[in-house]
């Protein structure tokens, strides 16, 4: 890893986002100029906002892998919290795993939405710093895998289907989360999910970080947002083990196919879901609705299947991931 | 999650001495190899190859490979210093083996199951596409015969050459084994050194009996990736079989030289035959004693080649 760069306003990562943000900047300054003053300005922020929906279109269609990523981390992505708050009509935390305690770093509660009722699972990041050091950053511990798991089994007994929220750089790597087995808490989240006799969606709203998504990425439809991504090792980590030099994240990112498109044509996840120009950070509440609207079209879907059916498919569904040569 | 670099120094040359990587002691290859691979002074066990796990654990000719034609595809062309298909090509061709699990059917003092063994030579043992269609398989074809199954885990965890499809790998067995479960089926998961990532986090976490070797390394993260992450030294002992028995994260230690027995012994409670019976060791074919000569202060370099340093 490199030493810190002097801070500035947008991180390297984001580079590509600068000309936008200046145009945007210039924009509302011009806005702020035209209210203020009774100087004629319509048509000149009229041709500056059509350029900026064309430049923001290019860039975003051209955005490298690795930016992605850094797009999938961006502090102003809309969270689980944003979802359950924009998105919900009802919701109902949940706490704990009746054997250890209560991992902030997911959160589980049943949820009411228009006419859908379902358990609400998530990686939470967190808004404040405060928050995101009681998250730990969106990774969880064991406790967290077997809350999610305890909730996903009261959803089953009471037949209300499961919405899963992927947002995690990772399980958290620490003594206390082995020594009260990680490894073992995700592996039976992933055995039981393709058990569980109601259906099952998820969605990687931005990080999809390896076994600690998983954890609570066994589902019926697995959606993936334009702008997140899943992968078996963050980048970095590939970077250092592959490359032994943790810059080279970027080709690491490229080589990795972590993005939606990829992941697609890889058969790997039914959808990518489009996210509004520019990015969901630059519109929360475009890219709920989209992800609502996804939720409801895939448990009305679903909803139809008998459970038998619906179990055997899941089980068809991730059996036929990466099928060697000779199968 | 991902393969790491264990045991890349482990690659024996084909000196008269080993070196033990544990107390340092010098180690007569041949007794070393009669003993399975385990020091003589301090009883570390080494890494096992594959094949040799299964001549030591299956009666001799009993094992007969199953999935042997499934071959690993570079689905990603995936290409960090090597493209990943010339990787591959490269390690069959120094192995011998398609990739890094073999399975099959075998009788273990008599009792017949279904083996699945991770060979750590192939890419440090990692999980891509071929090791988790195979542990389905075994899985599927032992529910399916109603074959106890055993899985020796040994792996740095999933492949990153096969990114997410490596990931997915996870869920594969996980589901194989969970239709195992339902069936009815007996599982049981050895974990030898070392098992991490992705493997521990998936089929060889959900069996039914967890078993490991002495001294193996078996847990989620590496512990190189926990120490930067917590900025802290890692307490003596951590995440080695042990410490997961001590934190109740197994259910038994079991000595390599016991291994056999002791799964016999298990298959019979799981199969409804004689514990007691299977338990028995069986009459060893015995070994003309080996004549250990003096060893050597330290183990020189050979001629031309460097010598490797800790
Ligand atoms: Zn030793």
């Amino acid at each position: 890893m490199s030493e810190a760069a002097p801070r500035s306003p947008v991180p390297d990562a984001l580079a590509f986002e600068r000309p936008l943000l200046e145009l945007e900047q210039k924009i509302k300054e011009l806005r702020s100029l035209a209210s203020g003053t009774h100087l004629e300005l319509a048509e000149e922020i009229t041709s500056l906002e059509d350029r900026l929906r064309r430049q923001t279109a290019e860039v975003y269609s051209q955005l490298s892998p690795w930016e992605r990523v850094n797009v999938a981390r961006h502090a102003e992505r809309p969270l689980t919290s944003d979802y359950v708050q924009m998105m919900l009509d009802d919701f109902v935390e949940l706490h704990g795993d009746r054997v250890f305690g209560d991992d902030r770093a997911i959160l589980t509660g049943l949820a009411t939405m228009g006419s859908q009722r379902f358990l609400l699972v998530g990686h939470r990041k967190g808004k404040t710093v405060k928050d995101r050091l009681a998250c730990n950053f969106g990774c969880a511990h064991p406790e967290g895998y077997r809350k999610a798991l305890q909730k996903m089994r009261l959803a089953e007994k009471l037949k209300l289907p499961i919405v899963t929220f992927i947002n995690t750089p990772g399980a958290y790597p620490g003594i206390g989360a082995e020594e009260r087995g990680q490894a073992a808490a995700i592996a039976r989240n992933i055995m039981e999910m393709f058990e569980i006799k109601v259906p099952i969606v998820c969605i990687v709203i931005g990080e999809g970080g390896s076994g600690g998504a998983l954890g609570i990425g066994v589902g019926d439809r697995i959606g993936v947002l334009e702008n997140a991504y899943y992968s078996v090792i963050s980048p970095e980590g590939c970077a250092a083990i592959l490359w032994k030099n943790g810059d080279k994240a970027p080709e690491a990112a490229e080589a990795l196919k972590l993005t939606g498109k990829d992941l697609l044509r890889l058969g790997l996840i039914d959808k990518v879901i489009d996210e509004p120009l520019g990015g969901a950070h630059r519109d929360a509440r475009g890219t709920v609705d989209r992800v609502k609207a996804q939720i409801v079209e895939w448990l009305t879907e679903l909803g139809q299947v008998p459970v038998e059916q619906l179990l055997e498919q899941r089980y068809v569904k991730f059996r036929g991931m990466g099928v060697p040569l000779g199968a | 999650m991902a393969w790491t670099r264990f045991g890349k120094k482990k690659d024996m040359p084909g000196g008269l001495w080993i070196k033990c990587e544990s107390c340092g002691g010098m180690l007569f290859r041949k007794e070393f190899e009669q003993k399975h691979r385990v020091c003589g002074s301090c009883g570390y066990h080494f890494t096992l190859p594959g094949r040799e796990r299964i001549a030591l654990t299956a009666d001799p000719g009993s094992f007969e490979e199953m999935f042997q034609p499934l071959m690993p595809v570079d689905r990603l062309g995936f290409n960090d210093k090597v493209p990943y298909d010339q990787k591959l090509k490269l390690t069959q061709e120094k192995t011998g083996e398609t990739d890094a699990l073999i399975a099959g059917t075998a009788t273990i003092k008599g009792i017949p199951c279904m083996l699945a063994v991770m060979n750590f030579q192939f890419l440090g043992g990692s999980m891509g596409m071929v090791v988790g269609e195979k542990v389905a398989r075994a899985a599927e074809h032992a529910a399916a015969r109603k074959l106890p199954l055993i899985l020796f885990a040994c792996s740095g965890g999933a492949r990153m050459h096969e990114g997410a499809v490596s990931l997915m790998q996870m869920a594969k067995t996980c589901g194989a084994l969970a239709l195992m479960h339902r069936a009815g089926g007996f599982s049981i998961s050895v974990m030898t050194h070392p098992t991490t990532g992705g493997v521990t986090a998936s089929f060889a976490s959900v069996c039914d009996l967890l078993l490991a070797e002495p001294g193996a390394l078996i847990g989620f993260a590496g512990p190189r990736v926990i120490a930067t992450t917590i900025k802290k030294e890692l307490p003596k002992g951590f995440q080695r079989s042990e410490f997961l028995l001590e934190k109740g994260q197994i259910d038994r230690i079991v000595q390599r030289a016991q291994m056999r027995d002791e799964l016999a012994r298990f298959l019979a409670y799981g199969t409804g035959r004689d514990p007691v019976a299977a338990f028995k060791p069986a009459p060893q074919a015995t070994h003309e004693p080996i004549e250990v000569p003096p060893a050597p202060v330290e183990e020189k370099p050979k001629r031309g080649k460097k010598s490797k340093k800790e």
